[in-house]
């Protein structure tokens, strides 16, 4: 991916998630988020990791955004109620963010040894982010992981289940 | 390279085919606005109370139910396309997975969490 | 660089216009066809000099330009940018996963060899769900953004329905892809051109039956049109999430709804009937199992491949535009057990059978 590219999708990618933050109306907010994992997508179909980035679009903004904006829309979110921070609220979140900061800008800087980025694009070996690759790793190395993110699944349904009827009471 | 130019060329042409429609839209149609035309449609009566209501918790169930089952459809695509490589291993792993997300299924169905009326 | 962003513009370009064309078209077979099955007449009014074209002059031309000039009423107290941006959301996302569907195959100019697909994407079958997974917010955000409980109703009833046949259109989809063990659609289209016998064309639907009428139902109630057309439902909510549009807008959910029909014809052309593949057409021409050949030139080859492929979707057009005018509206429940008690086990069984047979056969 060619620098002029990267910084293409980059720039607006900040932008609309700082709208997630900063939009008033949680509708607009949710959406922001849409439009910002539709842009991390396309930067990783461009990194050659074509599967990754369906499977983004697949699940992040097809199927849990949905969900966000259902309960959006459920729980009739028209706008953000003023908040009334508690004392020291802002404070500690803004440490813990400067730290985070902090420790993402060192990765950054130093740069993943395999991480393709500007420029790296020739590290990469043909077959890399190819379906074949991802399934064979994910279904012989990994098979257990792969077998228990069923069982995962299945809490995630049963909780769910559970959580409803609460509510519906 | 190729896959990567062809896309970006089809979401600018159709990006851009959008916005024209949009933008022509606008130019082109006539704007009065009246009290009356500004009214949410509802058959010809003046519209009561807000729009946004509450929504039954079914359509929520739905959504979350769906989003499980997305990702374990998502897990599929690439265990077809293996499927040939990786033989009855593969396929006895797939039958424990849908085994168990058929019992979800299953705790679902029998809760009465797909039931509408 | 520069002639495969030029090629990649012109593929593009063709795709476009041959969506935006079969909108028309299709614009026409439904009102014209309707008309046919309601024993009306249909559109015939408007004419250019006396020559109104059996309606195509309606559709084809007085149809978008009275859209175009009509007024775009937004209502009082919306969120004007999400108003003007739902039918974005909806239009752009269909519009670009009909691209990604070949039209034909590998053309030859001189020393260039042109891919004859929009979007050349090597797990193009994940790219199409992806773009179709998105159609989903045009729906929630046209419901949204109208403040009117009609809108919103049909579009969180819309939304639901897409979600809730996403599931089994990916099963059955899955079970395609075992079948030809890749996710690139050109490759699926190559796999079915041999024959079986000499005779037979090994399409897919010889192979996959029941994944077809899968697709074909959940892509049925995708593009939400009847018999799963609660969420315009225009007898109980007006016409459901696009009741606050008008003018452009409007046009641009009416023709999402026409390429959203117009991609189904095209996945399960591609799928199941072969794509561009002509039985008995090969790269030099026809040759029958009865002796008898054709040689032809190679641009007319690829001609023909391409003719073959519009003709096949435009036949699924029409018979989904035959269905939509034959069926009566389901109701929700009924709408809902389909989806989920009907067609979500059913995918799963046929996935589990093809997987097996898979193993039968090659050992």
């Amino acid at each position: 991916m060619s620098p002029f590219l990267f910084f293409l999708l980059a720039v607006p990618l900040v932008v609309f998630s700082l709208g997630v933050v900063l939009a008033r109306s949680p509708v607009r907010s949710a959406l922001s988020l849409v439009v910002a994992l539709f842009l991390l997508a396309v930067m990783f179909f461009l990194l050659d990791a074509r599967m990754i980035a369906a499977l983004q679009v697949i699940v992040y903004a097809g199927a849990i955004m949905v969900l966000f904006l259902f309960v959006i829309m459920l729980l009739n979110l028209q706008q953000e109620p003023v908040e009334t921070a508690r004392p020291g609220q802002r404070t500690i979140a803004g440490v813990f963010s400067l730290v985070f900061l902090f420790f993402m800008g060192a990765i950054a800087l130093r740069g993943l040894p395999v991480m393709p980025g500007p420029g790296v694009e020739t590290a990469v070996t043909p077959s890399f982010g190819s379906v074949e690759a991802l399934a064979e790793r994910l279904f012989t190395r990994h098979a257990l992981a792969f077998e228990v993110t069923s069982v995962l699944l299945l809490v995630a349904i049963v909780g769910a289940v559970v959580l409803a009827r609460k509510i519906q009471r | 390279m190729q896959q990567s130019i062809s896309v970006l060329v089809t979401f600018v042409l159709v990006g851009g085919l959008v916005a024209v429609m949009v933008s022509l839209g606008w130019l082109l149609g006539p704007r009065t606005e009246t009290p009356a035309k500004g009214e949410a449609f509802e058959c010809g009566n003046p519209p009561s109370g807000s729009a946004w209501g509450r929504f039954p918790v079914k359509f929520y169930m739905t959504a979350i139910i769906f989003i499980i089952f997305d990702v374990e459809v998502v897990f599929l695509y690439p265990w077809a396309v293996l499927f040939d490589r990786l033989g009855w291993f593969g396929f006895a792993e797939m039958l424990v997975f849908l085994t168990v997300l058929g019992f979800g299924l299953l705790y679902v169905w029998q809760k009465g969490a797909l039931e509408w009326d | 660089m520069l002639t495969l962003i030029l090629i990649s513009a012109v593929k593009a370009l063709i795709v476009v216009a041959m969506v935006l064309n079969l909108a028309g078209i299709l614009g026409w077979v439904e009102r014209k066809g309707s008309a046919l099955i309601q024993d009306r007449i249909g559109a015939n009014r408007a004419a250019i000099f006396g020559f109104a074209g059996a309606g195509l002059v309606n559709t084809l031309l007085a149809d978008p330009i009275k859209f175009l000039t009509k007024e775009d009423v937004i209502p009082r107290g919306v969120d004007r940018l999400l108003h003007t941006l739902a039918p974005c959301v909806s239009l752009f996302p269909a519009m670009v996963a009909f691209a990604v569907v070949p039209f034909g195959d590998r053309l030859h100019v001189g020393e260039l060899v042109v891919n004859l697909q929009a979007i050349e994407v090597d797990v193009g079958v994940l790219f199409l769900l992806a773009m179709t997974s998105l159609g989903v917010y045009g729906v929630v955000l046209g419901g949204w953004a109208s403040n009117n409980r009609l809108s919103l109703l049909g579009g969180i009833r819309g939304s639901a329905q897409m979600i809730s046949y996403e599931l089994a259109m990916g099963l059955g989809v899955v079970a395609v892809v075992l079948t030809y063990g890749s996710l690139d659609f050109q490759e699926i289209v190559r796999r079915q051109g041999h024959m079986i016998g000499g005779w037979i064309p090994s399409w897919g639907i010889l192979y996959q039956p029941l994944a077809f009428l899968l697709l074909l139902i959940a892509g049925i109630a995708e593009t939400k049109r009847a018999p799963f057309d609660l969420p315009e439902g225009e007898s109980e909510i007006v016409s459901g999430y696009f009741t606050e549009y008008s003018g452009i807008k409007y046009l641009m959910f009416f023709m999402t709804d026409f390429v959203e029909i117009a991609i189904v014809s095209a996945v399960v052309t591609t799928f199941f009937f072969g794509g561009w593949q002509i039985p008995f057409l090969g790269s030099q021409g026809f040759v029958f199992p009865w002796g008898w050949s054709l040689a032809l030139p190679h641009v007319v080859v690829v001609l023909l491949q391409v003719a073959a492929y519009m003709v096949k979707v435009f036949v699924f057009c029409c018979l989904q535009v035959l269905v939509r005018w034959s069926m009566p509206r389901l109701r929700y429940d009924q709408l809902m057990w389909f989806g989920w008690k009907v067609m979500l086990p059913l995918g799963l069984a046929n996935l589990v059978v093809t997987a097996l047979v898979l193993l039968w056969v090659r050992g």
